[in-house]
């Protein structure tokens, strides 16, 4: 499904602060895998999810998603493959606009925003059912707007918004760092139900070790742009918790 | 009665600068200054195509295409050349004031004795009547129009410029392309007021739009002020909001007016109106923050 040909990238090239972000990856993630990225700051992971979504440039390498050429395409056109959580909780949501637009933006994601209405009691409904997945009752939250929600509510939207339209792979970018134990708790589940219902291939960045050990079924190591650990299901179960904070020390 | 007519009929003219003003600042989130050059722009062309006996309909119908390109450049400089949205818009504004010179011909052309849109309709036989009605049915349709583009598909996309510009991208929208076709719509907003206030005034001056961008603004402000207290908060009302702004904007400088001030003061005294409500608004926000 995703297939990442010997990737670099390096930021402020030629200067003191250059940093080799990325150093000739290779990776092939197959269909319906549910990846889970670790490493240290710095390690190289958010710029690996980066380069899959788009959204910087790459100094050498190729990238094919579901066998198509990608490397020369811009963020908004990959989201023709791509759903995004971001870290942040409040990025993947417009807060000035009802929670129902908001929907209305995520089911167009493949499609062009036409000067057409498209809120209508159908979608409305379409929309109420999807939410309820989240047993979060804001079902009848709908017509509120968005920033009148939580962060742990706008983020749990975010990851429904993102199977609104067809979706074949989900981005999340520490999806948990900003929220409180149980609301983190809340969105991994969710997270994974939808990745499960929806066929989904999943990559998330982490660095709550336990959801790295909990949740996905292949793990990766990142260290100074390159991968150092890769343990595939069956290695991945046999991993205990302990090892898995033994990588960090 | 001639003297709140008057006022309101202006005030009503000058709608569309306001809409023009709410889609660039409040939508788009951009502060696009491009409006001084590109009112007067929408004067320009009318008074020179309307002393070439073009039907004024037409003549509508060509500003609000020039004010679109206007925008579009601005909006091109601002996000394909990387350029400040400020910066931009100073700049084709700058442009724009010999393009209409150019366009004119002269520093100042009189319409008097042509065909304008308020020979061409007849609601009343009063003419100043007249004009306030033709006024208030162009801003009405103007708050439809604004109103059903701004509650499609494309309009939503457009207002989560202002507001989510990842979101955004990450939904499948090329902002950059959005940006130029929203500052393409502001102006033509702009252009259109421009392009009905030389026809209202009997006359085009090249110095017209000279300091219109900060009216524009007061007049969002204050509807802005004013639809607050009713809590009303859906679009329909933000745009109704917006005209009925312009309309006290004309108001209070017409009764400024009256109670003889000097005209020359009448820029100071727009930049007072227009410090007061932002100041007002500003203290409002700051209290609200230290209370909670």
């Amino acid at each position: 499904m995703i297939k990442l040909q010997n990737i670099s990238k390096t930021f402020s090239p030629g200067t003191a602060n250059a940093v080799k972000a990325l150093q000739r990856i290779d990776l092939n993630i197959a269909d319906k895998e549910f990846l889970v990225l670790v490493g240290s700051n710095g390690s190289g992971k958010s710029s690996l999810l980066n380069a899959i979504a788009g959204s910087f440039v790459l100094d050498e390498g190729k990238i094919f998603l579901d066998g198509t050429d990608v490397t020369s395409m811009k963020d908004y056109e990959r989201s023709n493959f791509i759903s995004r959580i971001f870290q942040n909780p409040l990025a993947g949501t417009a807060p000035d606009l009802s929670v129902l637009e908001n929907f209305r933006l995520a089911a167009l994601r493949t499609q062009s925003k036409k000067l057409h209405k498209g809120i209508n009691n159908k979608f409305k409904n379409a929309v109420a059912e999807k939410v309820s997945i989240l047993k979060l009752n804001l079902e009848n939250k709908l017509e509120q707007k968005m920033g009148t929600l939580s962060g742990g509510q706008r983020q749990a939207l975010t990851l429904i918004m993102s199977v609104m339209a067809d979706a074949k792979i989900i981005l999340l970018d520490e999806p948990t760092a900003a929220l409180d134990p149980r609301s983190s708790e809340i969105l991994m589940q969710n997270a994974q139900r939808v990745i499960n219902e929806f066929a989904l291939t999943a990559i998330m960045v982490t660095h709550n070790l336990k959801d790295a050990f909990q949740y996905g079924n292949r793990i990766i190591q990142m260290s100074e742009g390159i991968i150092i650990k890769d343990l595939n299901s069956e290695q991945k179960s046999k991993l205990s918790l302990l090892d898995l904070f033994g990588w960090f020390e | 009665m001639d003297f709140y007519t008057t006022a309101i009929a202006q005030g009503l003219g000058f709608a569309a600068l306001a809409i023009g003003i709410f889609i660039s600042m409040r939508v788009l989130n951009l502060p696009d200054i491009t409006t001084d050059g590109s009112f007067t722009l929408g004067a320009a062309v009318t008074s020179i195509m309307l002393t070439h006996e073009y039907n004024a309909y037409v003549c509508i119908l060509v500003s609000v295409v020039c004010g679109a390109l206007a925008g579009m450049l601005t909006g091109f400089i601002h996000t394909r050349m990387r350029v400040n949205a400020l910066l931009s818009g100073i700049i084709v504004m700058t442009a724009l004031y010999s393009i209409n010179l150019v366009i004119m011909g002269r520093p100042n052309i009189p319409l008097i004795g042509l065909q304008t849109i308020f020979d061409a309709i007849k609601f009343s036989d009063d003419i100043f009547i007249n004009r306030m009605i033709i006024f208030l049915v162009i801003a009405v349709v103007l708050m439809l129009f604004v109103n059903w583009l701004l509650t499609t598909d494309f309009g939503i996309a457009m207002r989560a410029i202002g507001n989510n510009e990842t979101m955004l991208r990450a939904n499948g929208v090329n902002t950059q392309r959005m940006k130029i076709t929203g500052l393409a719509i502001a102006n033509s907003f702009t252009t259109l007021s421009g392009c009905l206030i030389a026809q209202y005034n009997g006359f085009a001056d090249i110095n017209m739009g000279i300091g219109i961008v900060i009216s524009g603004l007061g007049a969002v402000m204050i509807g802005e002020a004013l639809m607050s207290l009713f809590n009303a908060e859906r679009i329909i009302f933000r745009i109704a909001g917006v005209i009925i702004g312009a309309v006290f904007f004309r108001l209070i400088l017409g009764i400024a007016l009256s109670l003889g001030l000097d005209p020359n003061y009448l820029k100071a005294v727009t930049a007072a109106i227009v410090l007061l409500v932002v100041g007002i608004a500003g203290i409002k926000n700051y209290k609200l923050r230290i209370e909670n």
